[in-house]
């Protein structure tokens, strides 16, 4: 059966306080940490950070934990302006990106609440295993396919099919609505999840790929596609304001259509 | 020791499935016009005596929708408690089990409800 209670060494217990700071402005953070080489449980600690001396940014926040509190403080992170997707955790009860989430847009400002992305393995402290969100990824086979002979210059495609694209290809594979799905996490070893599944839609309806009816084979499974229940957390969770639960019913659409 | 790629393609695809949503779709579409005459009836049902009861589900204006009903929802029954066997059962014995069981259960409720509106509808 499922398991809803979490395995004994993964309950979490509260953590160290670290020493406030003689400032005007701080605000607490409530961080997950976890150290594979110490044996313990994970355990929550509690940072302040000096508002006057930060960006308005959760990373910002992170930031200047690790560089004046506690630099043993692991999280990923690179271009702190939301095209990386390297800082995706789940803040404030919602997967998204340190970067692009401000601190005064959590419980108002009152409390900073950072936790891994959900149901992943945990490398350390924020840092989740992404293996298999990449390999489920690299499953798609996410590039163009053809049999025609290559052209001189480039596959053409008009406009109408270009546009068709939009709102698919933005996806920076962060993995916030993946990891944010119910179905993913009872099933993510053979559901493919909402990130794998946007980019599946997005080589499906490339006009220019010449694979299309292979790219649905592949698909067509009990598991890979049809554990979405439409949940929409995948929708209501992507830092970027996609939908990859459109993207979903499209790629179902589409298996039924051509069965009639 | 097995490659992650090699993991998420486990046994392949099924190359199933697509029946099994069309179904869902289509026993929901039967189910709603079906069910709303089955809350007339029920209504209409009310206060009658037994006589009149079976005379108005013997009718067959009443006794073929109410087979449809039956066909339509066990049908959707199954189908539905399937996807949610799938969903939380792992253990790989009791899953085959517990969908076996699914629809042991849903045909046999079928069949005794069409058993029953039949035997009503033809008075044996």
């Amino acid at each position: 059966m499922v398991q809803l209670t979490l395995p004994k060494n993964s309950r979490i217990t509260e953590g160290k306080t670290w020493p406030k700071p003689q400032a005007k402005n701080v605000t607490p953070f409530k961080v997950y940490r976890w150290n594979p080489d110490d044996g313990m449980n994970p355990r929550v600690d509690t940072f302040w950070v000096d508002r006057d001396d930060c960006g308005p940014m959760v990373l910002d926040g992170l930031i200047w934990i690790k560089s004046n509190v506690d630099s043993t403080l692991t999280f990923r992170r690179s271009c702190r302006e939301g095209i990386c997707g390297s800082c995706a955790m789940n803040i404030d009860g919602t997967n998204t990106l340190a970067c692009t989430k401000g601190m005064d847009d959590c419980a108002g400002g009152k409390i900073v609440k950072i936790y891994p992305l959900p149901h992943m393995p945990v490398v350390k402290d924020l840092v989740p295993d992404l293996t298999q969100f990449y390999a489920q990824h690299a499953s798609i086979e996410p590039w163009l396919k053809t049999d025609t002979r290559e052209p001189g210059a480039e596959w053409r495609q008009s406009r109408e099919d270009r546009a068709k694209l939009d709102g698919l290809y933005e996806c920076i594979l962060c993995a916030c609505c993946t990891t944010s799905c119910p179905s993913y996490w009872w099933n993510g070893d053979r559901y493919l999840g909402p990130a794998a599944l946007l980019q599946a839609y997005r080589w499906l309806v490339d006009s220019r790929d010449e694979r299309t009816g292979q790219r649905l084979d592949e698909l067509e499974d009990p598991f890979r596609l049809y554990r979405c229940h439409t949940i929409m957390n995948c929708a209501k969770t992507c830092p970027k304001g996609l939908n990859p639960a459109k993207a979903i019913a499209q790629i179902k659409q589409l298996m039924v259509a051509r069965q009639f | 020791m097995r490659t992650p790629l090699g993991h998420v393609r486990g046994l392949g695809a099924a190359k199933a499935g697509t029946e099994h949503f069309w179904m869902q779709r289509m026993t929901a579409v039967a189910n709603l016009p079906l069910t709303l005459l089955f809350v007339a009836v029920v209504v209409a049902l009310s206060g009658s005596s037994h006589a009149g009861a079976t005379a108005m589900l013997g009718s067959p204006w009443i006794a073929i929708p109410m087979l449809l009903l039956t066909l339509s929802v066990t049908f959707h029954m199954r189908i539905g408690m399937q996807v949610i066997i799938e969903d939380y059962v792992h253990d790989e014995l009791l899953k085959p089990i517990a969908i076996m069981a699914n629809s042991f259960f849903a045909v046999a409720v079928g069949l005794a409800s069409v058993f029953a509106l039949l035997k009503i509808s033809f008075g044996v």
